[in-house]
């Protein structure tokens, strides 16, 4: 390469690699060492040992969160890895119109949390559309207080977070249905077997991987879910506040005269450790899908 | 081409047809209804009885009154702004930061390469949220504490991206710049005249999600703005909900300024979000 100078290569790398430094690489060791300190909002930090992970032990508002975290995931992981896969089989075929449909089932998806969000609390609420048509049809006989229960939130929360994924993951596996063999098919399809048969003996195992890649995917995002939840409960977090997630909670202790970025940044810790796993396995399914 | 028992595999007979375009017809009244139902409360009058337990989506005697009520009572259009400086300087940022050390780590070589692109695929094991605090740290550190700016600086060039225009950069054939090089090309030239028409796909993906990602955030403007004033969108939308949850009317007319702009640049954009869909550009 006798045109290029030696720091070209350096000039056109520095401004992403001065922000891998300062916004990625830095954060992380800081994240670490806030966590041994009592840092507030407002400045300052004093070196306190291990006392935020003490504290961490005797959370109650974390085990809740933790709890939401684990129910999230049983209930999305097999909804948001079955459902889209029907989804992009529907939308498969280049009938007319179809990237109207495609577009349409993905608009959830482009649309902001919070305005999803705001949205699902006005058709949710006491006297919102699902109250109202549910009574009219006399499938309830008063209304259900999905946003001001504890359970009932929570669910609230998922099912949003569900109807927001769809598209999303409709997509993937779009892509992934591109690559299953055409033959296969269509030997199937001689050989006799029916649509149901060869979903799951033609599509399904062409997409396993796929599968796997998504259901990882969806046990990240479970355990990072903020917005639904914030807004759903106007930034509370439900009633006395036991549906937090451990995201909301590091938001929560970010701000304001009360807040506590070392005790912030403890939590940061623990949401590193249980996301650490499926990520590094997310990483190597990426690579086998691929 | 054969007819009913001879139909091929491979197209829809009427039966499949009907099927599809029905199951399609309520997955849309599913997706696209909250929708439409928050436009239409949107566009109520103060007359009108929305609690209705029969729906109604069509307003007896559709009104903007709503659009500028919202503005009464929040800067909607201020907050609108902010939303947009923020999204452009994301935009810009990741556009040419992401491109330049992309074809840089695709195209040439330098010592450390490798453990640049190691360090950029290391950061994507880590959740944002993860590091968020020390972030805010960061940014205060830097006096951009509660400043647009503070909220647009740390997204303004995505590792990610940087990946994706590098893995674009790759699928370029070598012998497209060895014959450059030959010409006597420099790297800026190759870089211009051979790099970027061929990425073209992915850097409309890098942008268009940059846009979006920008404008719909909620988590990180939440922790870094605290002045009212400087709010985005989403953050002020939140704000009003939390404040005047009497009118939902007024929150819905809110939540569709916010909505209709990043629907109007997806579906002017889509054809080349579909398209990188189709080419591999969109992977988990």
């Amino acid at each position: 390469m006798t045109h290029q100078r030696w720091f070209t290569p350096w000039l056109l790398v520095a401004p992403a690699a001065v922000w891998l430094a300062v916004f990625s690489l830095w954060p992380s060791l800081n994240t670490v060492v806030l966590a041994f300190t009592n840092a507030k909002p407002l400045g300052g930090g004093r070196f306190t040992g291990v006392e935020n992970f003490a504290r961490i032990t005797d959370d109650a508002q974390l085990g809740d969160a933790l709890l939401n975290s684990v129910i999230y995931m049983v209930v999305c992981v097999p909804l948001l890895t079955l459902l889209p896969l029907l989804l992009a089989v529907l939308v498969q075929r280049k009938l007319p119109g179809i990237s109207f449909f495609r577009t349409a089932f993905y608009t959830p998806v482009i649309a902001s949390a919070v305005v999803v969000a705001l949205i699902w609390g006005w058709v949710l609420e006491e006297r919102g559309l699902v109250n109202g048509l549910a009574q009219q049809l006399g499938v309830l006989s008063g209304p259900l207080p999905f946003l001001t229960d504890r359970w009932l939130l929570l669910l609230s929360a998922i099912s949003l977070t569900v109807w927001k994924g769809l598209g999303y993951y409709m997509i993937i596996y779009l892509s992934a249905l591109g690559n299953v063999s055409r033959e296969l098919h269509e030997a199937a399809f001689v050989d006799g077997a029916g649509p149901v048969r060869r979903f799951f003996n033609v599509t399904v195992p062409g997409v396993r991987n796929t599968m796997a890649l998504v259901s990882v995917l969806i046990s990240v995002s479970a355990l990072r879910v903020f917005s639904e939840l914030y807004v759903l409960s106007d930034g509370t977090g439900g009633p006395g506040g036991q549906d937090m997630s451990v995201v909301m909670l590091i938001q929560m202790y970010s701000r304001g005269f009360t807040g506590h970025l070392g005790y912030a940044s403890a939590l940061s810790l623990l949401l590193f450790a249980v996301t650490i796993g499926p990520m590094l396995l997310l990483l190597r399914l990426n690579r086998k899908a691929a | 081409m054969a007819r009913r028992t001879g139909r091929g595999f491979g197209t829809a007979g009427p039966g499949e047809k009907l099927l599809r375009y029905g199951l399609m017809l309520v997955v849309l009244v599913l997706t696209v209804g909250p929708f439409v139902w928050q436009l239409s409360t949107s566009l109520k009058g103060l007359g009108e009885d929305i609690y209705t337990r029969t729906p109604n989506f069509v307003p007896a005697d559709p009104t903007l009154a709503n659009y500028g009520g919202v503005a009464d009572t929040i800067p909607v259009w201020s907050y609108g702004r902010n939303s947009l400086v923020v999204a452009a300087i994301v935009v810009f940022g990741n556009a040419v930061g992401a491109t330049l050390a992309g074809y840089a780590l695709a195209k040439l070589r330098f010592r450390g390469r490798r453990l640049i692109l190691g360090l950029f695929l290391a950061t994507l094991v880590l959740p944002g949220e993860v590091t968020i605090i020390s972030q805010y740290v960061t940014v205060r550190g830097l006096g951009l504490a509660d400043t647009l700016l503070g909220v647009a600086l740390p997204g303004a060039i995505g590792m990610l991206n940087v990946l994706l225009m590098r893995t674009a950069f790759m699928s370029i054939p070598a012998d497209m710049d060895a014959a450059a090089l030959i010409d006597g090309a420099n790297v800026w030239q190759r870089l211009v005249h051979i790099g970027l028409p061929n990425v073209r796909g992915m850097l409309s993906v890098v942008v268009i999600f940059s846009f979006i990602g920008a404008w719909d955030d909620f988590l990180w403007p939440l922790i870094v703005l605290t002045d009212p004033e400087n709010y985005t969108l989403t953050v002020g939308l939140q704000y009003l909900n939390g404040t005047f949850s009497a009118n939902p009317r007024l929150i819905a007319a809110g939540t569709m300024i916010a909505f209709i702009p990043i629907v109007v640049v997806f579906a002017v954009l889509q054809r080349f979000f579909f398209k990188g869909v189709e080419e591999g550009a969109i992977k988990g």
